[in-house]
């Protein structure tokens, strides 16, 4: 006998701390692109395998019975000591693998456990628009409050050919939104989904104000790895004063294509990542052994080819960037003015020149929702609303504009060309 | 740059939030240090030093190898395949109609799943009932989510018999009652129990049941050795009590089913009223879980599902193997002046170290509990790894259960040479 539920319970409401976080952005898009008729440019994942040693590593991983089971909870080993070889490198500072690198579940992880640790009610947090959808309600759900600042674009940029280097933050804008109440900053190079690379100079502006107003900085560096031509990734952690303040996340998932493995890694002082392996230790303990012990091999693998063409690093950047530009100029054909990216693998296109009237679809929608949605049906092409990725006020800013991303096979771009070549054409 | 003396670097300001005040220490860390430092064998923690099943293994190798997909991200709630699995089995078990989309969140390893239920469901004012002695990570959990601990113990029942068994280990019905006040949102049970082995019986349950309906109080049943019963013990999922189902979260574990516990994949299962705000826990925390070993866990639950209840099931032959295990041990045990207590289930057995009169003068463990010590002592002495059982209490009631160590039977190896 079935006991019918008749009115929901008190006791099974939400807790406070998730209050209103339930909704987002990937579930509602990524159903709708899971149609194979779609081309999907949407979620950030490669279509591309991963490299072959990654694979065979994870292969001979997994015939190891030790390998099976529990690692070391804070990051395995081999995963730590890699990571540290790789990083100590790049940071040109010794880095001790087992206090100052946490392995997380995904960048996402890492993310958490920093905002877990380190932020609670009465901490502001300030975030750069347009930011990665998860930092808003990971700061929310800590009981901090998000303060938000947009990068703008220059006036002086030409109308034909932007890149994301011509979106900035203004200076005395930043510096206002600073006070005694803010706990941390967070910044996101390069970024998604604009793709800037935040440059040394402006990088510095931010530590200043970090050591001036005694803050946090939360860098997430998840596409440090993609970086185009005549561009560098700078690590604001090597900034002077900036280490013991520091917190930078990286990822397995976008350094070896393999964003289904969610490993990703918090590297900082001890003083830092002690907090976030507490939390890491009342929440999940430990990350899958056989993942990690492939990862570990795939970044040794990696760390002796640093610096040359062969290592993954390198050419992967290179493979991106020949999508990355023929991408643009699918767009442009079409009319729509893209964003060129000096990083990551993400690119967004303003499509005002388009004209395309969506009154049909209503007003409870910002403009991307409603094109994004119309692409969709009409175009069966599937990109994500960049305005997903910023707060109300700036909503007029960015709805004009939609996310496209380019780590996909060459076949997929051939379709999307086809529909982009004849958009026109009906 | 000069090395700075100061415990946060240049950072003057109180860094850490409160949530994570008094839950640093952890005695995992602090052991399976020492077991490693020591190279001592490791009856401690609990995994197996067998490599997992062939045909699960095997699945991995398939999933590994199968296209990109299974590389890149997947539906973040739960690998499709493996809901739709997960769903076809328990609601079998539970004889109801179990939702793969709404009623089941796929999580890191049962550790995850605990803490998404806690986040989700527990408010600072929130009292949760928990049963000592109970899985370590429970009562720092609660903890975090800014709730209170209401504990309760199991007692050894009057009139034992010389040989202890874990079916001696009881709730009283007047405690239990008490413990429930309006302020309770939930009871956590483990079944079979680590570090016990107690499987709790039909009219245990009923018992917690009734009182979870009567103060409407959600029941969190951490079940992730549900297939490793001895002695025809049976495993009753207390979801399928009356009542029970619309205010349950059962919790199980691929790594203690199919003897992979590095593959970290877990999942919470309950009603969609309730599994909706763990996934909203879930979604703002890991997003989503591994595919591949997702991908695997699917192929091996089919299979298991096709060979259920036959002499081929790995959740035969598993508990099996084990049951003799558990026996050899407990008989070593007793030869060298240790009285165990022959659990019903799981990966563990306790045994009471009272009657050795061992010297433990070793001055850096002079302050900790007996247990503790004596633990301590085997690493460095004998090169043998346990855990102390008062580790599964709660710092009120350590002083009192100070006298047992437990072991993993969960190994290959021959016992008896350990000691």
């Amino acid at each position: 006998m079935r006991t019918s539920y008749k009115m929901a319970s008190i006791k099974h409401k939400n807790t406070k701390r998730i209050e209103g976080l339930d909704k987002n952005v990937w579930v509602a898009f990524t159903s709708v692109a899971a149609d194979p008729s779609i081309v999907n440019l949407g979620q950030g994942y490669p279509d591309i395998p991963p490299p072959s040693y990654v694979k065979e590593g994870l292969a001979q991983a997994a015939m190891v019975d030790r390998l099976n089971q529990y690692t070391r909870g804070f990051g395995h080993p081999t995963l730590v000591k890699a990571l540290s070889k790789v990083y100590g490198k790049v940071y040109d500072r010794q880095l001790d693998p087992f206090k100052e690198i946490l392995v997380t579940v995904g960048g996402y992880g890492s993310l958490f456990s920093t905002m877990q640790a380190l932020v609670e009610e009465g901490d502001e947090v300030i975030i750069i628009e347009p930011f990665f959808d998860c930092y808003v309600p990971m700061v929310k759900m800590a009981g901090g409050k998000p303060v938000l600042i947009p990068l703008r674009l220059k006036s002086s940029s030409a109308a034909s050919s932007v890149s994301s280097a011509d979106w900035v933050l203004d200076q005395e804008e930043l510096a206002s939104k600073f006070n005694s109440k803010t706990k941390a900053i967070i910044i996101n190079t390069p970024n998604n989904p604009i793709g800037k690379i935040f440059s040394r100079s402006e990088l510095q502006a931010i530590a200043d104000l970090c050591i001036k107003h005694d803050t946090l900085c939360i860098s997430d560096e998840v596409y440090e790895w993609l970086v185009y031509k005549g561009h560098e990734h700078v690590k604001i952690a090597t900034l002077p004063g900036m280490w013991d303040r520091t917190i930078t996340i990286g990822s397995a998932g976008k350094t070896f294509s393999v964003t289904g493995w969610k490993l990703g890694w918090s590297i900082g002082p001890e003083h830092l990542i002690k907090h976030l392996q507490t939390v890491m230790q009342n929440s999940l303990y430990t990350c899958p052994t056989p993942l990690q012990e492939a990862v570990g091999q795939g970044l040794l693998r990696d760390f002796e080819l640093m610096g040359k063409p062969d290592c993954y690093f390198t050419s992967l950047a290179l493979e991106l960037e020949g999508k990355r530009d023929r991408m643009a100029a699918m767009l442009r054909q079409t009319g729509m003015t893209p964003v060129v990216p000096e990083g990551g693998y993400f690119m967004i296109a303003d499509v005002t020149a388009l004209n395309q009237d969506l009154s049909h679809m209503g007003d409870d929608e910002p403009y991307d929702y409603k094109f994004v949605k119309w692409m969709i049906k009409e175009k069966k092409l599937a990109s994500i609303p960049v305005t997903a990725f910023v707060g109300e006020d700036s909503v007029k800013q960015f709805e004009k504009y939609i996310r496209l991303c380019f780590i996909k096979q060459e076949s997929t771009l051939d379709a999307a060309e086809a529909i982009l070549k004849s958009w026109n054409k009906d | 740059m000069i090395f700075s003396l100061i415990m946060q670097g240049n950072m003057s300001r109180k860094l850490h939030a409160r949530r994570i005040e008094g839950i640093d220490k952890n005695i995992w860390v602090e052991f399976s240090q020492l077991a490693a430092d020591y190279k001592a064998v490791n009856l401690g923690q609990g995994f197996p030093d067998f490599s997992p099943p062939h045909f699960i293994q095997e699945a991995f190798c398939k999933a590994l190898n199968g296209g990109f997909s299974k590389h890149q991200y997947t539906r973040a709630f739960g690998h499709p395949n493996l809901v739709k699995i997960l769903a076809k089995f328990f609601s079998r078990i539970v004889g109801r109609e179990i939702d793969p989309m709404e009623d089941i969140l796929v999580s890191v390893g049962a550790y995850q799943a605990l803490f998404c239920t806690f986040q989700a469901l527990i408010d600072e004012g929130d009292e949760v009932i928990i049963v000592e002695p109970f899985f370590d990570c429970y009562q720092p959990m609660v903890m975090m989510a800014g709730g209170t601990t209401c504990l309760l113990d199991l007692r050894l029942k009057e009139g034992c018999g010389p040989v202890l068994s874990s079916a001696d280990w009881v709730l009283s019905p007047e405690e239990l009652a008490s413990k429930f006040s309006p302020r309770t949102k939930a009871i956590v049970i483990n079944t079979p129990n680590n570090p016990l082995g107690k499987v709790y019986q039909q009219e245990e349950l009923h018992m917690i049941a009734d009182l979870c309906i009567k103060h409407d109080v959600i029941c969190i049943s951490d079940e992730v050795y549900e297939w490793l019963t001895y002695d025809g013990t049976k495993h009753v999922k207390i979801a399928s009590l009356p009542g029970m189902w619309e205010r349950t979260v059962t919790i199980g574990s691929a790594g203690k089913t199919f003897s992979a516990t590095g593959w970290k994949v877990g999942w919470a299962m309950g009603p969609g009223h309730i599994l909706k705000h763990l996934k909203t826990v879930h979604q703002n925390s890991v997003y989503h879980c591994a595919t591949a070993a997702q991908e695997a866990v699917a192929v091996g639950s089919q299979r298991e599902y096709d060979v259920f209840g036959t002499e081929g099931s790995y959740f035969q032959q598993l508990p099996k193997h084990l049951h003799e295990k558990r026996l050899r041990l407990a008989d070593c045990l007793k030869s060298v002046g240790l009285k165990p207590v022959l659990p019903q289930g799981g990966y563990f057995m306790i045994a009471d170290i009272s009657n050795l009169n061992v010297d433990l003068a070793d001055p850096s463990t002079k302050d900790e509990p007996y247990d503790y010590r004596f633990v301590k002592w085997l690493i460095k002495e004998k090169g043998l790894a346990t855990i102390p059982v008062s580790a599964f209490f709660s710092p009120e009631h350590k002083d009192e259960f100070q006298k047992y160590i437990r072991f993993c039977f969960v190994k290959n190896g021959m016992f008896c040479s350990y000691f």
